[in-house]
């Protein structure tokens, strides 16, 4: 071994490297948010869709509604009951979810996620 | 049907049916979730340490100076310093573009016969290939690291951010992923589709190629069409990078045939011939500088010989060379 140090040296950098989460977080518990239903959410009880199925599909809900409204002129969205909505992001979702910082964002900054929506709309209670 | 594609196909297959099951129960998703991703990072980091502690012991006698360059000459020869190095800071040149460009790679050629006369061309798609490959499974590994720190550093949002840049679809496509998969499967195409390389091929050749693609189809397979609960594989990292590790609730089986399988990785890895990633700095013809005219390099094993001049050889043996007739270079 006569490039120990080189080596060792080697070796100490893949180790902190790969071992990096486990320092970086410091070893305290980091718990998943809790999402806060803001007092018209609560009332209103339903949303348009189940909860499960908004969970999951909620990104792919809004995409299918930028793409009907812009490009085909087509704004309202028939639920499966039957009711009718308009599609729209800041006055459909944002009129029972007013609380954006305590629902959309807590989960998106926790996963790091970080939807362009906000690059267009507003929140109506942020103005 | 080669015997080897087979065989690391149905490895790959059963390994991914055992983790779906045991996802499944949840008895077992402590052992998937917990116990086996703990076994995995433990192996790879001590596994990849032990070989390259292995390696560091093996003995380096001598320069070994395959080169393709101008050696260090006369003055009016041009030295070809990155190619054939005589210093450290071009030995360190030469391994950074061998390691960031694969440029050994981008040497390859192809034999071909044409008419009746052999013809060499350069083959470039490998080497465009294993830079796509490597590179996008460098993103998405470090696009991964969102799951395992809190607060998310802004580098990797942003590379995530730069992943996105075509914004297709929600959830956004991210590019390296989808990368990852074709260029893995055109690296297993290549080893099908050319005879010599397909002869040349082993069961440990394609089981890496496999676990990978499976690895890489199944992520995107969560994101983009099963839409797992993003929150819930969150809390079961965090619980694991900050040593405090439960399972979430509503987590999804899915997710343990992905993880299972990064975690057969993470332990193969160091076994295998993926070990390249540590051994390409122990490559002697790249990182020797080839100094053998300026220092004397001498083997570390040698015995310690007294050295014998001519002269002393000579007054040792004078009267017998003299008797035998053997001429000297002084008679007495």
């Amino acid at each position: 071994m006569k490039d120990k140090g080189k080596i060792i040296a080697g070796v100490a950098i893949f180790a902190a490297l790969v071992s990096f989460p486990f320092w970086y977080n410091t070893g305290t518990a980091k718990p998943a948010p809790e999402l806060i239903l803001a007092p018209e959410a609560k009332a209103a009880v339903t949303c348009i869709l189940p909860k499960d199925q908004m969970a999951k599909e909620h990104m792919q809900l809004l995409d299918g509604w930028r793409n009907s409204v812009v490009r085909e002129g087509q704004r309202v969205y028939v639920a499966e009951d039957g009711k009718k909505y308009d599609m729209s992001l800041s006055n459909t979702c944002l009129e029972c979810h007013t609380n954006k910082a305590d629902f959309c964002d807590k989960c998106h900054d926790y996963a790091a996620v970080n939807p362009y929506c906000w690059d267009c709309h507003v929140n109506p209670k942020e103005k | 049907m080669n015997v080897n594609i087979v065989l690391s196909l149905v490895a790959v297959v059963v390994l991914g049916a055992l983790a779906f099951l045991g996802g499944s129960a949840p008895a077992l998703q402590g052992v998937f979730g917990i116990l086996i991703p703990y076994i995995a990072f433990v192996m790879f980091l001590g596994g990849f340490i032990w070989r390259i502690m292995k390696w560091a012991k093996s003995p380096v006698p001598f320069r070994i100076p395959t080169t393709c360059g101008q050696q260090k000459s006369l003055s009016w020869i041009k030295h070809d310093k990155i190619e054939n190095p005589t210093t450290g800071i071009g030995v360190v040149i030469r391994m950074a573009l061998e390691i960031l460009t694969f440029r050994s790679l981008f040497r390859n050629t192809k034999a071909k016969i044409i008419g009746d006369r052999i013809s060499y061309e350069l083959e470039l798609w490998l080497w465009l290939f294993a830079l796509v490959f490597h590179y996008s499974f460098l993103a998405v590994l470090v696009r991964h690291m969102r799951f395992f720190l809190e607060p998310v550093p802004v580098c990797i949002t942003f590379l995530e951010a730069v992943d996105g840049f075509f914004q297709i679809g929600l959830p956004i496509v991210l590019m390296s992923g989808v990368l990852l998969f074709a260029a893995v499967a055109f690296l297993f195409l290549r080893r099908i589709a050319t005879p010599t390389l397909r002869y040349a091929s082993l069961a440990a050749d394609y089981f890496p190629l496999f676990l990978i693609m499976t690895i890489a189809g199944t992520g995107m397979y969560m994101r983009y069409f099963l839409r797992v609960d993003v929150v819930a594989v969150k809390e079961l990292t965090m619980g694991l990078a900050t040593l405090h590790p439960s399972i979430p609730a509503n987590i999804d089986p899915f997710l343990f045939v992905h993880l299972f399988l990064v975690c057969v990785l993470f332990v193969y890895f160091p076994f295998s011939k993926l070990m390249h990633a540590g051994g390409i700095f122990f490559s002697p013809t790249r990182n020797m500088a080839n100094n053998s005219r300026i220092k004397r390099h001498i083997n570390p094993w040698n015995p310690d010989l007294p050295f014998v001049t001519y002269e002393k050889y000579e007054n040792a043996f004078r009267e017998k060379m003299i008797e035998a007739g053997i001429p000297v270079e002084k008679e007495s």
